[in-house]
């Protein structure tokens, strides 16, 4: 375990850009050590400079091999990029196959580029507990663009918009059911449409089922996501993908000064205030034994978990009403 | 709170010989056994081990060579470790590695080599018990 000097350490390394210390940084988060609170609170300050996007769509559609070719064309335009690839975990084993880096071999010993893989550890949502706080060490290590790769994702796992200011849905012919893949919850996160594998016949398909979906948006919006085509093999259609990102991130800017980072922040607090007082009350109860009493009467049948939590919430809290 | 530490592999393939079966086997033996493990694909160079290694903050390198080529390539992989101060890192491999060339790489601080027919539950345990103490 780390010590508060080495921490005092890392977080300097941080700041400054070295790698090893941007690496252990994320371990020391991701192994939600207790050091992990004192590091994020030294390096704060430090955020909120890079622009942060999410990419997310079905497993296949082309996410990692996208990514490469995304950070490649923003190193032409002489920027520092920081990648966090979401993989999954198993539910049952608590292992991972991270294999995003397979398709961004080549990334590696580019000294403006900090790639990093992160198994889910069954957060649920398609990132990981950790990947919000590994955004900020990027952010806070000073690269200009910080990309999270979330694990294949189908309808429901929108939980990026936590972390990105600019969410691109991708999306590729012949993945199935056409847009089903992407109905519910993904059309409504994304700022920017990627159809991939636009070289493959129903690529035109594809597109208009998107843009039929988006016209039957009748809310009014400032910012109309654009669908744009690209083929991540060869990068077609990366360039103009780049440009949309700086746009929507001029818009952000422009037009809504950050009321989307106003909502990050708002979950966030929320988060930390109900981890810390669901951990103190808990800890609490089981100081003074009821905790242990009351689950002895939920195994007997006594008494339903969620009238006892009732019960002791109450008892807890009636002398401050 | 307690500290939910995962041990974290690198699989990797240096060199030019594309016989990727024997690493994806121990790959998935490992993350069978609550590992989690990075595997970068074929045709790496030491440089890109090394730094992948360093990126990912790995407590583990496996390496997987088929080529004949391990004389020159672990040599520059274990050099590069250490220059970069990855000294913590646990290191062994497997694949085709003459038996007279083993003390040689031993020496060069691979910890083992496991040949042809090792069975996957040797290596997750041999992970498990030279698991380096990490800070």
């Amino acid at each position: 375990m780390p010590e508060l000097s080495k921490i005092e350490e890392i977080s300097q390394g941080v700041v400054a850009g070295d790698r090893r210390s941007i690496a252990r940084a994320i371990t020391i988060i991701e192994n939600d050590a207790p050091e992990a609170k004192t590091l994020i609170s030294k390096i704060y300050s430090h955020t909120g400079k890079a622009h942060i996007i999410g990419l997310t769509g079905p497993s296949g559609s082309g996410k990692s091999t996208l990514i490469e070719k995304i950070v490649r064309e923003y190193r032409r335009r002489g920027k520092s990029v920081g990648v966090v690839a979401v993989d999954p975990t198993s539910p049952f084993t608590g292992g991972a196959f991270l294999g995003d880096r397979i398709r961004m071999q080549e990334l590696s010993t580019d000294e403006g580029v900090f790639i990093r893989s992160m198994a889910t550890r069954n957060y649920p949502g398609g990132i990981a507990k950790a990947t919000r706080d590994a955004v900020k060490i990027l952010d806070a290590a000073g690269k200009d663009i910080v990309i999270v790769e979330t694990v294949g994702a189908g309808q429901s796992e929108v939980e990026i918009i936590k972390v990105a200011e600019t969410i691109v849905v991708i999306h590729a012919p012949g993945l199935g059911d056409d847009i089903q893949a992407i109905k519910a919850g993904l059309m409504e996160i994304a700022d920017i449409f990627v159809v991939n594998k636009a070289d493959r016949e129903n690529a035109e398909k594809a597109i208009t089922d998107i843009q039929a979906m988006l016209q039957l948006n009748t809310k009014e919006k400032a910012w109309k996501p654009p669908v744009l085509k690209t083929v991540a093999l060869t990068g077609e259609g990366v360039p103009q993908l780049i440009e949309k990102l700086e746009e929507h991130r001029t818009f952000l800017k422009r037009e809504k000064i950050g009321e989307k980072s106003l909502l990050r922040a708002e979950t966030e607090l929320v988060e930390a205030i109900k981890e810390k007082a669901v951990n103190s009350i808990i800890e609490e109860l089981k100081r003074e034994g009821k905790f242990q009493e009351t689950l002895q009467k939920i195994m007997a049948k006594e008494i339903d978990p969620s009238s006892a939590a009732e019960k002791l919430l109450h008892s807890k809290f009636k002398k401050a009403k | 709170m307690q500290s939910k530490r995962k041990i974290r592999v690198l699989i990797a393939k240096p060199g030019l010989d594309s016989h990727d079966r024997g690493a994806k086997v121990v790959a998935r033996a490992l993350r069978d056994a609550g590992m989690e493990v990075i595997y970068t694909g074929l045709r790496q160079t030491p440089e890109q081990i090394v730094e992948t290694a360093l990126q990912e903050d790995v407590d583990v390198i496996g390496l997987s060579i088929l080529s004949g080529a391990h004389r020159a390539l672990f040599p520059r992989i274990m050099e590069l470790l250490k220059e970069k101060g990855l000294t913590e890192v646990m290191v062994f491999a497997g694949g085709i590695i003459p038996d007279e060339d083993v003390p040689e790489m031993k020496k060069l601080g691979i910890k083992e080599i496991f040949g042809p027919g090792t069975p996957t539950e040797k290596i997750i345990e041999f992970v498990l018990q030279n698991m380096p103490k990490k800070a």
